[in-house]
């Protein structure tokens, strides 16, 4: 039997849920666990200089890998620093477990020195949070966080602890765990069968199908599941843009992505299809448009592991609720045993029909006249400097959906953006959180200079644990995303959304111990970028100055059906 | 339409503001809600009613169960069921009004649980149509409190909402 303190039951626990990095930044009520963290060498910690980088890096660690990512917040500021990082986990669905200490038990409720009620602020951003009321429970509380993070659809957990929880002399008997078994909570290990045969039914019939695969696919690990089947059956698919890698980006029968600035030929494809296969998908308002003119000629096939995805926007023909990796290798296996012939005729119609679409509008974006680099163009040339295989970390706007459209991910984990919340201010420690976790490999963050602005604090992590990953910023001087809707509803009043006064972003990296380059001419660009990769142990920030009038096409009209888009500023549907 | 969902969740803090919070989050209205300890000291049983298309319900029921202290829910409206809500409602009752406040609790089956020179305070229990029915009765200027506990239900026959 060992006794341990609660601080030491928590650094002790990390070990043994084999946990390498946490994220965190110390305080008051955390002085008791910093000092445990201390005087062991198994978990190591990355100090941030903001919390909500903590939790970004934790997220795109976890995204990366599957694992839950761990955070370390103090009380007060601590933990609400945190909470933009947390909701950004909970609407893209990331297992991550956040630590935050909390005032002494006998000062809850007493609006004590850095007191905030962590459980209250986070209880709609959760997937579940948890308490400790007294010592002895934190490693049964941490295995439950760690477990309810990680399975069924996964999601954060915070987990509460008041300092004298972890007070030094206060000793218990520390046992590991090793599994955790809930009665109020049984995530389902398979779908219904009876469901599953109506689902390969529809398929084998179908005329004019498609696959949908959204981030489920992803979290699911059921992207060879779903390439062997949409390459079996020979239909066409498409990646949401939290699906992106599910299916490898550069086949022929991946059309790109659904909805606002989804394909010309996926929201056509979506829009006449008979049958979608929609596979981890929540169907959120950015890609069906107005749901009452949603696919008007669509069966819907909805497969998800929460219950409650299942026609919240659009109701389901046949739902199936289950983890999709064996959801999709029993679709599989049915379909490769079905003795129903498909409709090679129709399919050859409709792949004459896809083709149509893509090659009329090509997925292409106007070089016009002018000067100006294009920042679809910095996309592409990015992707070919890191041979399509970097991981791509971005933050929110225009550059996040260039990054979507045109940098072509043909595996899974490799996107890692902020597609829920939409967080401006994820990327950089997004790529933090995976440079650290994949040294040898190239990981980028596509940013604007209005989002990286909002974490950018963080260049000072990157020097101090040695992160050479290589931003790249698509500068139109602007918040670009913003300005498009106020060009496209508002008559051009361009309300606040042109920023002054930006630093001289070269100057500002090289101060903290980094390499600054900058782009101004679409002829330096590709030099730049291969400068750039090639100093594989620095940190390399570029400033490329792209078309500040340049908007994100397609994009759809608003309360419009699939099909109703804006391909560039004067021509649509 | 009205429902009345009943949802067995683990007896532990924070579990009914989990519940109370989903309802404003999602933007769901609560009618009425109650919540007590069961037999089993660590389950609680809370009946809530609400108001919703059938989508609007089937959300409902799906997020309720999302919430890992939930353990199981049912929407008894669903089935054959028996709804029960207390009222304690105090009247001003003066001269000719005391003998028409006391027709009116028999013709009700309630009872008088206290009473002063002016006022009889009434305890009344039924369905939630039964409880408005009887304020209806009485002239409003003369109810001067009215405390209602809440729809509590139960399905009929053998069909239990347990472990």
């Amino acid at each position: 039997m060992e006794l341990l303190s609660g601080a030491d039951m928590v650094a002790r626990f990390l070990k043994d849920e084999g946990v390498e990095y946490i994220y965190g930044y110390p305080g008051g009520a955390l002085l008791h666990i910093y000092d445990a963290l201390f005087q062991q060498d198994a978990v190591e910690h990355v100090l941030v200089r903001h919390e909500q980088a903590a939790t970004h890096m934790a997220d795109a660690y976890a995204r990366a890998t599957g694992k839950p990512g761990v955070v370390l917040v103090t009380s007060g500021p601590g933990a609400t620093n945190a909470v933009t990082g947390i909701a950004t986990a909970y609407m893209d669905s990331v297992p991550m477990v956040v630590i935050s200490g909390q005032v002494m038990s006998h000062l809850i409720g007493e609006d004590a020195f850095q007191e905030c009620d962590m459980m209250g602020v986070t209880r709609p951003i959760v997937k579940h949070n948890l308490s400790v009321k007294s010592p002895e429970e934190i490693p049964m509380i941490l295995k439950k966080a760690f477990y309810i993070a990680s399975s069924g659809r996964p999601g954060p957990v915070v987990v509460d602890i008041p300092k004298d929880m972890t007070t030094p002399t206060d000793r218990f008997e520390y046992v590991y765990p090793k599994s955790v078994k809930l009665r109020s909570y049984n995530p389902v290990s398979r779908g219904h069968s009876g469901q599953i045969k109506k689902a390969v039914d529809l398929l084998m019939n179908a005329k004019r199908p498609v696959i949908l695969a959204g981030g489920g696919v992803i979290s699911a690990n059921a992207s060879e599941e779903l390439i062997e089947l949409a390459q079996h059956l020979n239909y066409p698919v498409i990646n949401t843009l939290m699906g992106l890698g599910a299916y490898p980006g550069t086949d022929r029968q991946f059309l790109g992505m659904p909805g606002m600035h989804g394909s010309v030929e996926a929201n056509m494809v979506m829009h006449h299809a008979d049958l979608i296969l929609n596979l981890g998908s929540r169907l959120d308002d950015r890609i069906t448009n107005a749901t009452e003119k949603f696919c008007p000629t669509a069966k819907l096939i909805h497969v998800d592991i929460d219950p409650s995805s299942i026609s919240k926007t659009v109701a389901a023909d046949v739902p199936i609720v289950g983890p999709l990796e064996s959801v999709l290798g029993e679709i599989l296996k049915q379909v490769k045993a079905s003795t129903i012939e498909t409709d090679a005729e129709s399919h050859d119609s409709w792949w004459q029909q896809i083709e149509e679409w893509r090659g009329r509008h090509g997925g292409r974006f106007r070089t016009d006249d002018s000067e100006l680099l294009k920042p679809q163009a910095v996309v592409e040339a990015l992707c070919d400097v890191t041979n399509g295989d970097a991981y791509v970390c971005s933050d929110v706007g225009q550059h996040q959906m260039f990054a979507a459209q045109y940098y072509k991910f043909n595996k899974p984990r490799r996107w890692i953006n902020s597609g829920g919340l939409g967080t401006m201010g994820f990327g950089l420690p997004a790529a933090m959180g995976v440079k650290l976790n994949f040294p040898d490999d190239d990981v980028i963050c596509i940013t604007g200079e209005g989002s990286i602005q909002m974490n950018i604090q963080e260049l000072s992590t990157c020097l101090q644990y040695n992160l050479p990953v290589k931003i790249i910023c698509l500068n139109n001087q602007s918040l670009g995303m913003v300005r498009q809707w106020q060009d496209m509803n508002y008559e051009s009043r361009h309300s606040q959304s042109y920023m002054k006064s930006l630093p001289d972003f070269t100057k500002l990296v090289e101060s903290y111990g980094h390499v600054g380059m900058e782009v101004r001419k679409p002829e330096e660009l590709q030099a730049t970028l291969d400068k750039a990769f090639a100093m594989k142990d620095k940190l390399v920030f570029v400033n490329v100055y792209v078309d500040p009038f340049e908007h994100v096409y397609p994009m759809q009209v608003p309360r419009g059906s699939m099909r109703d888009m804006w391909l560039n500023k004067t021509e649509r549907t | 339409m009205r429902h009345i969902i009943s949802v067995l969740m683990e007896n532990e803090a924070g579990a009914l503001s989990r519940v109370v919070g989903l309802f404003s989050q999602r933007n769901y209205n609560i009618e009425s809600l109650t919540v007590a300890p069961t037999e089993d000291p660590t389950l609680s049983r809370l009946t809530l009613t609400t108001v919703g298309n059938d989508r609007v319900i089937e959300q409902i029921t799906k997020q309720l169960n999302k919430l890992i202290e939930v353990v199981k829910l049912v929407d008894l409206t669903e089935g054959d069921h028996i709804e029960r809500e207390l009222m304690l409602i105090k009247v001003k009752a003066l001269g000719s009004q005391r003998a028409e406040v006391i027709r009116n609790v028999e013709i009700f089956r309630g009872q008088v649980i206290d009473v002063t020179s002016s006022v009889y305070t009434v305890q009344l229990t039924g369905s939630s149509d039964k409880l408005d029915a009887f304020i209806n009765v009485i002239d409003t200027t003369n109810v001067l409190e009215v405390v209602r506990t809440g729809v509590s239900g139960i399905s009929r026959g053998e069909k239990v909402l347990s472990l």
